[in-house]
């Protein structure tokens, strides 16, 4: 017999109105508004606009109050929110060559053309807290030095390429990628597809497969060919128009990754190269993306796929965070019925050992 | 002006339009003082546009993720139709966009329009970058090499 349950409306209200007063904090302390979070907590909205797969820095910074700071539910409110809205079509592939750069590092050249520009970064400084931050007050503006804004930055991957030490990425065949918002994804996935899917996923998980490439669990020797971070135009053609137009700036962060190859024997050794490509400033997730779309090429380049981070199935399907999360909190839904079988279970179960022990006691005592 | 050129221009202003930030081109718009009037065809409309990147920066596309963007379509009592792209969700951006790409396609307004909106807003541009590009330029590594001293 199936006996449906109800109740909670109260208790749910109450702590939905609970999260809300939580959410407020003690009222004396001033209340964040979306500026501050945009502005002073820039990097927590580019991993929110990256995995929830949205640029908005508003909608982000948002979804980041309504969530109190935890990112990942934060990412769930965006990618909720984008399946409201119409699609209006696909940009034009980005240009980011043409990128007005904040940064571009290579660890592969000293003197790449353009030079090593560190732009505002983590790398050199001492990780020890800066108790000034603790209190508020003016903060000096950054150094400048003449620079030329219109001049282009080489890419480290051309200038390798040249030489046919690096193999050329594989080009444009059929025009506009594959969506896998649109499109279940079916295994084996195209690297557009692949990288579409890593774009999304989660920066934690990501990290971690990245690391265990580097590890020995698939490794293939990389090196920063080249990261980048700064400006790029989006270029859009609307139908009512006929031409392209920009739409709008984004910030984008590449890194270019360059692998050993030993050759087989239709490619004589050479270099190889793993992408990644994040919304906003965001390095560790596009280096992490460039390490695990390298590894997940080890059939493509026939290497034996013997780790984790080369299970194109294992990493594709494991890599979203907000099915990871759903899943896993899902658990926290009344399981009640679920539950109350396995128990009539494993007491029917304990009752026949419970027997038979009883029996051979018996059968023993009787010798 | 012949159509291929037109094309060319509108697709400058469009591009320096949606670019500037709406509250500047709101400004500027609103400084222009009696204006033609102009019905709208489509309302400001919020949607998605998804954003391609290339293997590599410069092989096969893919879905790098998606922008909102806000788009609006007016036409002038004249005839003209104007069209406005934006990122983000500024409905109010958009429909003067698209009011301006209407009125620029009027040879009584292009001139005007370009000095009073789409120079300056494209200086204003070229400006935000040129800090970009100054304050990335004073983090550039200047390496310099330590010669060993002679017998050491």
């Amino acid at each position: 017999m199936y006996v449906a349950v109800k109740g909670g409306e109260t208790a749910i209200a109450h702590s939905l109105d609970l999260v809300a007063d939580k959410r407020r904090g003690d009222r004396d302390v001033a209340e964040l508004s979306l500026d501050q979070i945009d502005q002073q907590l820039g990097l927590a909205v580019d991993r929110v606009m990256t995995e929830g797969s949205c640029y908005d820095r508003s909608l982000a910074a948002l979804a980041i109050k309504q969530a109190r700071g935890d990112l990942i539910e934060a990412i769930f409110l965006l990618r909720a929110y984008r399946t409201t809205l119409p699609r209006f079509g696909a940009s034009e592939p980005l240009d980011t060559t043409r990128m007005v750069a904040e940064r571009r590092i290579s660890s592969t050249f000293k003197d790449v053309p353009g030079g090593q520009v560190l732009g505002p970064t983590y790398d050199y400084t001492h990780r020890l807290l800066d108790f000034s931050l603790a209190a508020s007050g003016e903060r000096p503006e950054a150094p400048t030095a003449p620079a030329d804004a219109t001049h282009a930055l080489p890419r480290v991957g051309d200038i390798l390429q040249r030489d046919g030490l690096l193999e050329p990425p594989p080009s444009n065949d059929d025009g506009e990628a594959r969506d896998l918002t649109r499109d279940p994804l079916v295994l084996p996935a195209s690297r557009p597809l692949r990288l579409q899917n890593l774009a999304r996923g989660d920066e934690g998980f990501l990290l971690a497969l990245g690391y265990s490439t580097q590890r020995g669990y698939g490794n293939n020797h990389p090196f920063v060919g080249e990261i980048r971070y700064g400006h790029v135009p989006v270029s859009f053609v609307p139908e009512e128009l006929g031409f392209a137009i920009e739409i709008g700036e984004i910030e984008v962060t590449e890194c270019d990754m360059v692998n050993q190859f030993a050759g087989s024997h239709d490619v004589p050794p050479q270099f190889t190269r793993g992408y990644g490509l994040a919304f906003g400033h965001a390095e560790r997730k596009a280096m992490a993306m460039a390490l695990v779309d390298r590894a997940l090429r080890a059939d493509e380049l026939g290497e034996a796929v013997t780790s984790p981070a080369q299970d194109e199935e294992f990493v594709l399907a494991h890599s979203d965070n907000v099915e990871g999360s759903g899943f896993v909190q899902h658990l926290k839904l009344p399981h009640y019925v679920d539950f109350q079988s396995e128990l009539v279970v494993v007491r029917m179960l304990r009752a026949e050992v419970e027997k038979r022990r009883e029996q051979a006691a018996l059968a023993q005592a009787a010798e | 002006m012949s159509s291929d050129l037109m094309i060319a221009r509108r697709q400058r202003w469009l591009s320096v339009l949606a670019k500037a930030p709406g509250a500047r081109l709101t400004s500027l718009w609103q400084g222009l003082g009696a204006r033609p009037s102009y019905t709208v065809l489509r309302r400001p409309e919020i949607g998605l546009v998804m954003v391609q990147g290339r293997i590599s920066g410069t092989g096969a596309p893919f879905c790098a993720g998606e922008m909102t963007v806000t788009r609006a379509a007016v036409r002038l009592d004249s005839g003209e139709m104007g069209f406005g792209y934006v990122r983000g969700r500024d409905a109010r951006h958009a429909e003067i966009v698209a009011a301006v790409d209407a009125l620029g396609q009027r040879a009584d307004w292009v001139e005007k329009l370009e000095a009073a909106i789409v120079t300056p807003l494209a200086l204003e541009a070229e400006a935000r970058h040129r800090l970009i590009a100054a304050r990335a330029a004073a983090t550039r590594v200047d390496f310099f090499t330590v010669a060993r001293e002679a017998g050491a």
